[in-house]
């Protein structure tokens, strides 16, 4: 496929992510984050906090928000905007569909 | 050594943000860098770091009810003998205290409720006299730079260690004074090159107004005390900062001091301190700092079972208060003749690799300037 043309991407299955957990997930060279709050209620975003671009698979997933596990920045995992400092600048999202227990997200290929 | 090398203000590396010591650090891969983490089981640590509001309010309850009361004590026995041992209780608790809520609530790690994280750091902020803005993004880069020279601005211990200095701030004798001229220099507009350097410039009006309520409420307690031509209210407010704070000063050292720069591996640049339950009631559990610079997400009452988690792959820790300052004096002596000198860790067999530097040598020599 083209680069710049969306793709529907099976990732992971759901039961490979606890509920209020996060799972890493790479694709293209290029580092997301899976985030599963209750059920089939989840999120992808951009991987890396846009602070000092440390790895948001090892946050602290609560109440809708990641939590950076260097300095506490946190976003917003279903609109990916930055709520406190030190991050200023919001984090992409992507859309996720969870079908017969695998997780798809929608990246630019 | 003479008295002149004890009272060396500088003379060795420059710890400002600002100087050369910041584009070596750079340089050399220290900014920003990828630290050393102990190994551990992903589904524990997730564990460990769940937040809960029932330690802390029980922690920060007790905390402000003794200082209620212990204030209270003070203002009811003013004027008498008796109220020189209740201030000294109070003034612990307030100088000392205020410290490590002040740092928990920072992190936005002692309560689960964010909104109460924060009033708690706002209040303790104002009791040790940190502007609440500057001081989180400081401590923002002292978690991102720990111990290095050039990056850190919470380096306490600097090489020669400026020992009359750290001698008089056991009574905030120095560190009161300078508290206070900076909250004033932010309440006018001003931050300082160093604090230009890791407050940006969206919170920089915030941190002005921030140092403007401080200067406030100190101007309203010193109005207070001359119309009641009393010390009073200025023992209760603000003093607590001087004459409370040994405590602190006793226990924070010990964080780092006397240990090793410019390493990327809290193993080798931290403290871990064995102390009595008094003790970490009033410092939060922060005598477990290695495990809390590895891992800062981890809140206050989970550390302990941090601890035990990844003590195999630590250092020892330093059995008592007493012992680390055994071990940190001669150290601090020493590094007065020279600088360069340092307590280096002993890992335990099987730990992890220690992760030294890009500009280290095998031997573990600085292959690039420095000391």
């Amino acid at each position: 496929m083209e680069k710049g043309h969306l793709a529907e991407i099976n990732a992971c299955a759901i039961d490979e992510i606890d509920e209020e957990d996060v799972l890493r997930f790479d694709h293209n060279g290029r580092t997301y984050v899976i985030i599963r709050m209750m059920g089939d209620d989840i999120y992808c975003m951009d991987g890396q906090c846009s602070h000092e671009q440390v790895h948001l698979c090892d946050g602290l997933v609560m109440d809708h928000v990641i939590e950076c596990p260097k300095h506490n920045g946190r976003f917003d995992v279903r609109t990916g905007k930055a709520l406190a400092a030190p991050v200023y600048e919001h984090l992409k999202t992507y859309p996720v569909q969870v079908r017969e227990g695998r997780v798809f997200v929608t990246l630019e290929n | 050594m003479g008295l002149l090398s004890v009272i060396t203000i500088g003379g060795g590396r420059d710890y400002s943000l600002t100087g050369l010591e910041n584009d070596r650090a750079t340089k050399a891969g220290l900014a920003s860098a990828e630290w050393y983490k102990t190994p551990i089981d992903r589904k524990l640590l997730k564990h460990l770091m769940k937040r809960s509001d029932g330690p802390a309010l029980r922690n920060v309850g007790l905390w402000l009810a003794l200082l209620a009361l212990t204030g209270a004590g003070a203002i009811a026995l003013w004027g008498t003998w008796w109220a020189l041992p209740v201030l000294l209780v109070y003034g612990v608790l307030y100088g000392t205290g205020s410290d490590s809520r002040w740092h928990e609530c920072g992190h936005g790690t002692a309560f689960r409720s964010r909104w109460m994280n924060s009033v708690v750091y706002e209040i303790s902020s104002f009791m040790i006299m940190r502007n609440s803005v500057v001081w989180r993004w400081s401590h923002t880069r002292h978690h991102t730079d720990t111990i290095i020279v050039g990056r850190d601005p919470e380096i306490v211990a600097m090489r020669p260690p400026q020992m009359i200095i750290i001698a008089l701030n056991v009574f905030g004798i120095v560190a009161l004074p300078q508290s206070l001229f900076a909250i004033a220099r932010n309440a006018v507009g001003h931050l300082s090159a160093d604090e230009r350097r890791y407050v940006p410039e969206p919170e920089r009006a915030r941190a002005v107004w921030t140092a403007r309520a401080h200067v406030a409420v100190y101007l309203a307690a010193i109005a207070w005390a001359v119309l009641a031509w009393s010390w009073l209210p200025l023992m209760l407010i603000g003093l607590p900062r001087a004459y409370g704070i040994w405590l602190l000063v006793l226990m924070a050292l010990p964080q780092h001091a006397g240990l090793d720069e410019d390493v990327l591996d809290h193993r080798l640049n931290s403290r871990t301190v064995v102390m009595n339950p008094v003790l970490r009631f009033i410092y939060m559990n922060m005598n477990y700092h290695i495990e809390h610079h590895m891992f800062p997400m981890v809140p206050f009452y989970a550390l302990p079972r941090l601890h035990e988690a990844v003590k195999h792959d630590l250092p020892a820790p330093s059995p008592s208060l007493y012992a680390a300052w055994r071990d940190i004096l001669p150290a601090l002596f020493r590094q007065l003749a020279d600088p360069g000198y340092f307590i280096a860790q002993e890992l335990p067999e099987g730990a992890g690799q220690p992760a030294l530097a890009p500009h280290r040598n095998q031997d573990g020599e600085r292959a690039l300037g420095g000391n």
